[in-house]
Order: structure tokens, then sequence, then C-alpha cells
């Protein structure tokens, strides 16, 4: 009996676990291989006999696989070392700042749909147009702009020389279900306006390119001059014939960026001062607060191949010659 | 005589594929206008100690007392501060040119690492195919679904900073690119006839690779460099605005930048304003190049 939907996920989960363990075993290597980890891990200025004990109650007498059988066995039951600076588990310290970037993330994605989709059809339905090129130029100019001095123009023109919006920080935030939460008041909101933009601007650009492209692609096809022949309106072929075509292609994307954006957060929460993962990834980096840099690695790892497994596994759902021809390889 | 055969010579090289490459280049005005502007800032990075009104790293020929100077304003040192000065009396025109050379050197010493690493993995696994270039593809993927940003930031976590860390993480995030490129052309030019001819004359592995399929693979391995060099000056800008770049002592553009980020709330725009806008400059114009070389280079756009 031939199963190739169990076939493509079993292959799917090995690659995925895979991709994981080699992770563990590359950030094992660099932070705790490479120099010499008691010099990371304990004050230089500890006397001898303490500094002994640290090294023997942290296992670095032992050999290095015995090591990173330990480092594993911890990472797997979600222990990842203690941050030097917050004395608090380095995992609990990156959770804690996890809803503040998923926040300005998923604003941003929202922009990323709402402005990119409708300028990106647009710029489709009218190419040859003044108003389809001057879409497309901006959408150039959202690729080339370097994302930090973006965020930094835009400090200057709606903080500085306008006065409309705050330059930085989080501003108030309320409680709900644990964590805080800044878009329900006018004020937070204003706050979430620049940073989400900033990340979104590349985003959208390779939204309005994909609406595009899919865009022209899809009004050549039958159905849609079909459409036209049963004489339904323009307005009615493009939200209901064209949209529903473009977007497999859209969320796909998106669905794959969406960890990117995270990654990019960096970026933007350094410029916005945004006290989310991103900016505690260059605090660690510059307090050289290695446990939590190592936890935000391995956890950023873990997302990102969640995403592309879900991703994989949606697109095979919704498309299945996908899964047929990998099942096959 | 001699007007003939410059004549001849004329049409030769008319007939050349250079003529028709910088013909077909020069169709499109914005990628000469591009190419034009990217040679001036590259001849001015270059010869940046001898162009800028002052050395903006020698302590002496800095003037703290017209730090902080706004745009266009006179100077008792230097004749003008047409570009302002920063916090310590520095010439931002020559603070940005001293930078770009930074920029576009730590940009070109990584690209071109990048591109030789990266095309020889990826001739390798098109010409031996098989299990090695299944494991080197495996490779690139991996590598290529995580964002560069997030990569360099990990590597230089680790390896700590410096011009020679930041070329390392620009080079480790970029090779895939290449293997990719060159793997895909090497692929369909490895079953082409002379690459029979030369196998049949038993030539040696390396002398085929190296001498009769890379020359092959060359125009879209150039389209690619040449973005890349934009997407590296961008990338090194970034890590150095986050501070894990290159270090205080030599500034390229990023640093600049983040210097500038500082005073932007007060209102003195200039100091982080000017050095992006020569970034922004830059990148467009290598993109310019770099769309038009696409649109040459692309077979599949021939008319």
């Amino acid at each position: 009996m031939r199963m190739p939907w169990l076939v493509y996920l079993i292959r799917r989960f090995g690659q995925a676990s895979f991709v994981i363990f080699a992770m563990a075993v590359l950030v094992f290597l660099g932070v705790f291989a490479i120099g010499n980890p008691i010099d990371i891990l304990i004050a230089p200025d500890a006397p001898p006999a303490e500094m002994e004990a640290a090294i023997a109650r942290l296992g670095l007498d032992k050999p290095l696989w015995e090591q990173f059988l330990i480092f594993l066995g911890k990472a797997l039951q979600g222990d990842l070392g203690n941050s030097f600076v917050y004395a608090e588990p380095a995992v609990s310290v990156i959770l804690a700042r996890m809803p503040a970037t998923l926040e300005i993330a998923a604003l941003a994605l929202l922009m990323a749909i709402f402005f990119g989709i409708p300028l990106g059809v647009l710029a489709g339905l009218k190419p040859e147009t003044a108003v389809g090129k001057s879409i497309m130029a901006g959408s150039i100019m959202g690729f080339s702009l370097p994302n930090f001095w973006q965020g930094l123009m835009l400090i200057l023109l709606f903080s500085v020389l306008l006065g409309w919006l705050p330059a930085g920080g989080r501003g108030p935030t309320e409680v709900i279900l644990g964590m805080r939460i800044s878009f329900l008041s006018w004020e937070g909101f204003s706050h979430m306006l620049m940073p989400a933009f900033n990340l979104a601007l590349f985003k959208m650009s390779l939204v309005i390119r994909l609406a595009r492209a899919g865009t022209r692609e899809v009004i050549l096809q039958d159905y849609i001059k079909f459409a036209r022949a049963k004489g339904l309106s323009t307005q009615r072929i493009v939200m209901v014939h064209v949209l529903k075509n473009i977007m497999i292609p859209v969320v796909t994307i998106l669905g794959l960026e969406l960890g990117s954006m995270i990654a990019f957060a960096v970026v933007t929460e350094t410029v916005f001062s945004w006290p989310g993962m991103g900016k505690l990834l260059i605090d660690s980096i510059n307090r050289l607060d290695r446990p939590v840099i190592v936890a935000y690695l391995m956890l950023t790892v873990f997302l990102f191949v969640l995403i592309n497994l879900l991703v994989d596994i949606l697109y095979s759902v919704i498309d299945p010659r996908v899964r047929l021809s990998e099942s096959k390889a | 005589m001699s007007s003939i055969s410059h004549k001849t010579i004329l049409q030769n090289w008319r007939q050349s594929p250079w003529w028709r490459f910088f013909n077909e280049f020069g169709e499109s005005r914005l990628a000469v206008l591009g190419l034009l502007i990217f040679l001036v800032l590259m001849v001015s990075a270059l010869f940046a100690p001898w162009i800028t009104p002052q050395n903006p790293y020698d302590l002496a020929q800095l003037d703290i007392m017209e730090n902080m100077s706004p745009p266009l304003s006179e100077s008792y040192s230097i004749g003008s501060y047409w570009l302002g000065s920063d916090d310590q009396g520095r010439d931002m025109l020559s603070a940005i040119i001293y930078g770009l050379r930074m920029s576009l050197g730590v940009a070109a010493t990584a690209t071109f690492l990048a591109l030789a690493i990266g095309t020889a993995i990826g001739i390798l696994a098109a010409y031996f195919g098989g299990r090695v270039d299944s494991i080197i593809m495996r490779l690139v993927d991996l590598q290529l679904s995580f964002p560069a940003i997030l990569v360099a930031l990990i590597l230089l976590a680790v390896l700590g900073k410096g011009v020679d860390k930041v070329v390392i993480a620009l080079v480790t995030v970029q090779w895939a690119y290449y293997a990719r490129t060159v793997r895909g052309s090497a692929l369909v030019e490895r079953r082409r006839e002379y690459i029979e001819a030369a196998q049949c004359l038993a030539l040696s592995h390396p002398r085929i690779v190296f001498m009769h399929l890379l020359p092959n693979c060359l125009p879209p391995l150039i389209v690619v460099a040449t973005i890349q060099v934009a997407n590296s000056i961008a990338l090194e800008a970034t890590l150095s605005f986050l501070g894990v770049g290159v270090p205080i002592t030599e500034p390229s553009l990023g640093l600049l930048i983040a210097n500038g980020y500082g005073y932007m709330l007060s209102g003195k725009y200039w100091i982080a304003f000017y050095p992006g806008i020569a970034l922004l400059i830059a990148i467009i114009a290598i993109n310019l190049v770099g769309d038009q070389l696409r649109d040459i280079l692309n077979p599949r756009l021939r008319r």
C-alpha cells in the first residue's frame, strides 16, 4: 500500500529535525568550543578554588561530546542556561520580550498586505501608465533603501520635523493574558506605527511585485476573458477572480517571510528602541551575555524551521503535485 | 591606404561582441548614468587622501571649536563645511568619502571572495553531479532559507568586531547565491558538445572545468555579482549601524550614520542624513547597472 502523504510528512519532519540538530552542533561549537568557555562563563577575577568548582559544576572537565550531549539534553527540556545580566533563565528573558516583537511584526504584515496587494494589482492592471510605473519605481526604492536608514528618515520626518509621532520606545502597555500589549490605546498604537511601517516596507515592495506579476498573468487567462464576455463588471472581476488567483503565491511568500521579519526586527527595534527580542539580541551581544545569544539563536532557528515546515505542509495540502513529486524523490 | 585600414579596424570593432555589449548597455540612459556615478564614487574613494579637504582621522586637522557646524557654513581651517561637521569638528564631506572607501572596499573584497568560493563549489557540484551535487545543494538551500542579516549577526556575535570578520560574515552569507547560479548554467553547459570533445581528448578535470566550462558560465555570474555588491554595501552598513561591524577607528558609512543617529533628535540632521544619501546613491547606481546587465546578458530576453 502506498501512502505518499505519510511518506512526505515523515520526510519533512526528518529534514526539520536534522536542521535543528545541525544548528545545535554549530551553536555549541561556535559558542562553547571557539575560545575558552571558562573565560566567558566565569568571572576572570574569581579565586582558583571557586573557578575549579565552577568548572566541575558546569561540566567543563568532561570530554566535548559528553558536554554536547548534556547541552542537547538540557536544550530539549527548554533549559538554555541563565542570563548573566538578568540572572534568570535565558529562554524566559527572551519569551518576555516576544510579544513586543510579534506585535509590530503582525502590524507590519497587515500593512504589507493591505497596501501591497491593492498597489500591486493596480500596477498589474495598468503597467504602462504613470501610476503603474511610479508604483514599480516605489517598490524598487523599497528594495534598495537600507532598512535602518529608512527608519532614521521616518524619525526625522514624523518626529523631528512634523512632531506627529513619538521617536522611539514602546509607550504605555496593557496586560492581557499575561502579555504586555500596546495596540489597545492610541498612545501605544502611535508608538507602533513607525516601527511597523519600517519593518513592512521591504515586504510591501515584495508583495507589490508578486501581486503585479500575478495580475499580469491572470488577466490573460481564458476565465477572465470569459468573465468579461459574461458582462461582469471590472470591479467584480478584479475583486473576485483576479484577487483569488494571485493570493496563493502572495500568501506562501508572506508565510515564508514571516520568519525573516523577526530577523529584520533586530534592525527596526534598534532604530526605534523598541524593547523586543531583536533589541535584546543586540544588547546581549554588546554585554557579552552569551546564554541569551545562544537561546535567541536556538529559538529563532526553531521558529524558522517550524514556519518552513508549516508552509511546506500547507502548500502540499493546497497543491498535491508538490507532495507527490517529493515523496517519489 | 591608411584610411582603409582605419575603416577595417573600425568595422572589425563594430562586429566584435564588446561593441555590441557596450551598444546595448548604452540603450538605457539610466544605466549609463548609474555607471558614471559609480565610477565617480569609486575614483573618489580610491583617491580619498588626495581629494578630501581634510583627513578626518587626523585629530590635529580637526577644529573642535567648529563642531556641529551646519551644512555650507564657513570654516577657519578648510574653507567651508559643505555638508556640515560632526561632534568633533570633523568635516562630513571628508568623513563620507573616507567612509565610502571603507564601505566599497569591504563590499568589493567580500563579493570577490564569495564569487570565487561560491563559483568553485557550484561548478564542482554541477560537473561531478550525483551525491556531491545533492549534498552541496542541500547546504545551499539550508543557507538560503535563513535571512542573510540573521546569519551575519550570529557570526559576528561569535567572532567579534573587525573588518576581516565582517568580510568573513559577508562571504558566508553570499557564497550560496553564486554556487546556485553557476550550478544552474553549468548543468546546461556540461551536456554541450565541446565539453564532450574535451573529455574525449582526455583533458584533466581541472582543465575542463576551469578552461572550458567556467568561461561559458560567466554571464549570469556577472549579473549576480553586480547586484550582490550593492547588497554587500547595504548589509555591511546595517551591521556597522548595529555596532557589530567595522571598528570605530575605521568607520564605514553605516557607522557614520550610527554616530549621527544620536544627534538627529536635536535637529542636527546632517551627521546621519548625508552619509545615508551617499549610501543610497551608491546602492541605486549599482542596481541600475546590474539591472541593465541582466537585461543584456539574459539570453531569454534577446531580441
